[in-house]
């Protein structure tokens, strides 16, 4: 199997996104951030068309939109979360120019077959990446796990009990904003294996399954990277294996068994209390 | 280039009927579901039309079918991991229902892979069409709308009540876990009907964003809901007609068209609080 090139690439890939994942995921499901993440993940779509559109690479609109409106909404959100339907009307209208963005596109490109590039940004193509791509996503990858252990002990803590973070003089608005800007981050980075659609599924399934099964965060953290690989991984190998099972749908669905199991069979962990932070 | 235009094909009469339709369920469904805060849940739900369509493609089965199947057992799903009632753990939930959209989305790109044709009709399936629309599918919206008004006529009060305070109105005897799947499943068949015309992905714009205006300007349940309709129809309406005129898809027009309107609200809103604290 390994002696593919697209499979090594995607290997490479894979382990660094979905490990990112699981970190980020571990922290987006804590602070109940799941639909700002599902918001991100449009605008992962919308940002990557228009570069298309516009005739630049994909990557460049696909980072740029998703990290400059992570940053926007941590600033707008200011200590209080957005509300649903605010995030909501957002981005109905982020889909809608996303489609105009699709329809510019494909009928301004004369060449056939460009139509594929929108199914390639829903649904990835972590088969198709070249090697300096997925060793970009690798580096990328490894960039923000780096940023997100660095940042783990005073993000967990605000995440747990914002004031008495505030009282004890961490400087909780920095932190936020460094966790979105490190979430638009990884979004962009899981746009390219797993698609806009389904990153969803990698940032709050493995995590969604860690908070069930333990309520120790340090513990939870490791356990949901550790899931999201193998989802990744398991998701890989069989749609190599079955080449007409998409690798982003196995992914997405190993993630969701796991999900299932932890609720069918772990106790219904609590939420970490601040003691077991510090 | 005139409005009667717009009338003379039988196309487009029947893509203003069925818009007419589809606007009119989303926007009123849609005030409950933002009032209920369930919006990630009618996301989910509008997501999980997309594999049903692609399901019922790949099967030989009439598209509007799996869409209807879909997001009924999508309902069923969301009200079986959410609706416990009492103290919901936020975390949880959001985890729960981020992660069966997901599954969902992987499960419609599956079919779509292995039916190869669709691919072209893919697009259209999650930003919509409005050209091709049969009598025969105005028919069936029409009948869904009349048993969605019939059904939320009738729990509208009690639904109201749960809404705001649950547990108030369990101890005066209202069935709140029951409303609350009752609830999941009328808002399935909304946004089943609203897919066919906006596609899976632009559902939003009539459900959660007439809603969220509504609301802006009015917290009176009665005039909300009459506004949050109001601006529904006038933003179908008008974006069928633009994109009539226009090259571009008529899913854009409809978001722009109502997250516009909702944003110069919000500016109107502000600037007057301000006025109102100055004075």
């Amino acid at each position: 199997m390994f002696g593919h090139e697209f499979m090594r690439n995607a290997f490479l890939a894979g382990t660094f996104v979905a490990f990112a994942c699981g970190l980020v995921g571990y922290f987006v499901v804590l602070r109940a951030q799941v639909f700002a993440g599902d918001a991100l993940s449009h605008v992962a779509f919308t940002g990557a068309l228009a570069a298309a559109a516009a005739g630049i690479d994909l990557r460049v609109g696909l980072f740029a939109a998703t990290i400059l409106v992570a940053l926007g909404m941590g600033m707008a959100g200011d200590r209080a979360r957005a509300d649903d339907a605010v995030i909501g009307s957002f981005f109905a209208w982020v889909l809608g120019l996303g489609a105009l963005f699709l329809a510019i596109f494909t009928t301004s490109s004369s060449g056939a077959g460009d139509g594929t590039a929108g199914v390639r940004v829903l649904f990835g193509s972590i088969f198709g990446l070249s090697a300096s791509e997925a060793r970009l996503a690798a580096l990328l990858g490894a960039l923000a796990i780096v940023v997100v252990l660095a940042v783990a002990r005073p993000l967990l803590f605000t995440s747990v009990d914002i004031d008495v973070a505030e009282a004890k003089g961490l400087r909780v608005k920095l932190i936020g904003l460094v966790f979105l800007g490190v979430l638009g981050l990884v979004a962009a980075e899981a746009t390219q294996a797993v698609g806009a659609l389904l990153l969803l599924g990698l940032l709050s399934a493995p995590a969604g399954a860690a908070h069930r099964l333990t309520a120790n965060p340090y513990a939870g953290i490791a356990l949901s990277a550790g899931l999201a690989l193998v989802a990744t991984w398991a998701g890989l190998v069989i749609s190599y294996v079955v080449p007409a099972l998409p690798p982003s749908s196995m992914i997405v669905s190993f993630a969701a068994a796991i999900y299932l199991g932890a609720a069918l069979l772990g106790r219904r962990a609590e939420i970490p209390k601040l003691e077991s932070v510090s | 280039m005139s409005i009667d235009e717009l009338f003379r094909f039988h196309f487009m009469t029947n893509a203003l009927e069925a818009g007419t339709l589809v606007a009119l369920m989303a926007s009123s469904i849609g005030w409950f579901m933002v009032v209920r805060q369930q919006t990630f849940a009618g996301h989910t739900l509008s997501v999980i039309a997309f594999p049903g369509a692609a399901a019922a493609a790949l099967a030989g089965a009439p598209v509007f079918v799996g869409y209807f199947v879909a997001c009924a057992v999508g309902a069923l799903a969301l009200s079986a991991v959410t609706g416990r009632g009492g103290t919901r753990s936020l975390s949880h939930e959001s985890a729960a229902i981020g992660s069966v959209q997901a599954f969902g989305l992987g499960l419609g790109f599956l079919f779509v892979s292995l039916y190869h044709g669709l691919l072209s009709g893919l697009e259209s399936l999650l930003f919509g069409t409005f050209l091709g629309i049969t009598n025969d599918q105005v028919l069936v919206l029409l009948a869904l709308a009349v048993l969605v008004f019939a059904v939320l006529a009738a729990i509208a009060r009690p639904l109201l009540f749960a809404s705001i305070d649950a547990d108030v109105a369990r101890a005066s005897g209202v069935p709140v876990a029951a409303l609350s799947t009752g609830f999941l499943l009328l808002l399935g068949l909304a946004v089943a009907a609203t897919s066919q015309i906006t596609g899976a992905l632009l559902v939003f714009a009539l459900l959660v964003t007439p809603a969220a205006t509504a609301q802006l300007v009015t917290p009176r349940p009665g005039l909300g809901l009459a506004l949050s309709v109001a601006i529904g129809l006038a933003v179908t309406w008008v974006g069928l007609a633009i994109a009539y005129f226009s090259i571009y898809p008529v899913g854009f027009w409809v978001t722009s068209l109502s997250f516009g309107l909702y944003v110069v609200v919000r500016i109107a809103r502000t600037v007057t609080a301000r006025q109102a604290v100055t004075a």
